[in-house]
């Protein structure tokens, strides 16, 4: 599994994609449009996240977690 | 595929499908591109629906009917149970989304319209501020194309709007985060859909046991993002089986977001129109999403159509309201109730469920059984006045 850093050094929040179902809650409550979704691929746009939180609370399933080191990129 | 078409409609769900239809049948360019490779798969859905929802756009077919469902049961924090019978004009179904949103998309290109599966749309193109075309990866490759209207049916996860500027994003606490399994072995009625309400199985929204034939059904459920913030769904689903059907054998488990709120503000800008979740024109009391999508859809289709044969793409913008009449004033009301059913505490669910079992089975109709509830919820009785009396 390959890690990008978070290019702000703050962002916090991961998608764990090997868990994800690719639903779409998160990216619909994100206020930043942060979150690209494609067939089976997620990914947090990390110029764009605020760690607002969102997408952790709206997510039914709990893939999406607090994480200090970055985001995982697909 | 052509150079250009007249519309181009982002997703093939069912919103899509009818959008893309109503179009055609106009007879202007239409090509639905859809993300996934298969349209109607992975399925996101409870897959319970009214019959007329269905009857007013495709007709009924035994091949997606999974169950004929007559009764409704709610079942109180106190297992009280309730059940209503409806007549026969308020009977539902079960379907198998898999076939029906395929059948759906067979109906659009039996109109002429076109599909392109594994589309990706990241973006739109724009002539001065209208929006012009979208962009898509297709097969590893980047890709325009260009379009008088582009028709957003992209789903709950819907940025395509945003893009084109409209406000779309949904707050957290409007979001119903759902997940679902499919599991064999329930012995339910196979004619009668199960709510389940209460602090500890679903709070700030319910829990659904739907039969899908042969003792197989859809048990799921959705909470608010704010009940989220605490518990996910899925810790609710697993309390719920570990109780009710420990050891079930599981076939499928889903996820997926139902937006349950009123219609955004605008759902129509210049050469764009937005439908069925991408639009939040799902019913917010329910949270059924098919049938009010495909409604919305139709109108935004029809409307489109019309635009672009009349060479007039401004009449795009009467969308609005043409939705608003039909459905969207309606939700509003819906939402107020719900908002009101969210705050009602177990003990307030217990009551209702014992005052209504008191009126006799053959007599509980939907509007007595509302106007029983509305008893304990006195404010809510204008809002439900303007819904069965109106």
């Amino acid at each position: 599994m390959e890690y990008r850093q978070a290019k702000n050094s703050k962002l916090m929040i991961e998608i764990l994609p090997d868990k994800c179902d690719f639903c779409g809650c998160c990216v619909g409550v994100c206020p930043e449009d942060a979150i690209e979704l494609k067939e089976a691929e997620i990914f947090i746009i990390d110029e764009r996240c605020t760690n607002c939180s969102k997408c952790i609370w709206s997510c039914p399933i709990e893939v999406i977690v607090f994480n200090k080191e970055g985001v995982v990129a697909k | 595929m052509k150079e250009e078409y007249d519309i181009i409609v982002v997703g093939a769900g069912p919103a899509g499908s009818m959008a893309a239809r109503f179009a055609s049948e106009k007879g202007v360019s239409v090509l639905m591109l859809e993300k996934d490779r298969d349209v109607g798969y992975p399925v996101r859905c409870g897959e319970a629906i009214s019959k007329a929802g269905v009857e007013e756009f495709i007709e009924p077919d035994e091949r997606w009917i999974t169950a004929h469902i007559t009764k409704f049961s709610f079942i109180a924090p106190d297992n009280t149970e309730v059940t209503l019978q409806f007549d026969t004009e308020q009977e539902g179904y079960v379907l198998e989304r898999r076939i029906f949103d395929y059948e759906l998309a067979k109906t659009a290109v039996k109109e002429g319209a076109q599909i392109l599966t594994r589309a990706y749309v990241n973006g739109l193109l724009f002539d001065d501020d209208k929006v012009a075309g979208v962009k898509y990866e297709h097969n590893g490759e980047q890709k325009e194309l260009k379009a008088k209207i582009v028709i957003a049916a992209d789903g709950v996860e819907s940025r395509v709007g945003r893009w084109a500027g409209l406000t779309t994003h949904i707050d957290f606490r409007d979001m119903e985060c759902c997940t679902q399994i499919t599991a064999a072995e329930i012995p339910v009625a196979q004619d009668t859909l199960y709510f389940y309400f209460g602090k500890d199985i679903a709070p700030e929204g319910y829990f659904w046991v739907f039969p899908k034939g042969d003792n197989i059904a859809n048990i799921g459920l959705g909470v608010s993002g704010m009940i989220g913030k605490k518990s996910s769904a899925i810790s609710f689903l697993n309390n719920f089986m570990e109780k009710h059907y420990p050891g079930a054998s599981v076939l499928t488990t889903i996820a997926g977001g139902v937006p349950s709120a009123i219609t955004l503000d605008k759902i129509s800008a210049p050469g764009i129109a937005l439908v069925g979740d991408a639009a939040r024109q799902v019913n917010p009391l329910s949270g059924g999403g098919i049938a009010s999508g495909m409604i919305g859809a139709s109108i935004a289709g029809t409307i489109a159509g019309d635009a672009i044969k009349m060479n007039k793409l401004d009449h795009l913008l009467t969308y609005d309201n043409a939705w608003r009449a039909r459905l969207g004033k309606r939700h509003e009301i819906f939402n107020r109730i719900k908002e009101g059913i969210f705050n009602f505490s177990d003990e307030k669910f217990n009551n209702i469920a014992h005052s209504i079992n008191k009126i006799p089975f053959e007599k509980r109709t939907l509007g007595r059984v509302f106007r029983t509830a509305l008893l304990n919820q006195p404010s809510l009785l204008i809002d439900v006045a303007k819904v069965f009396i109106v």
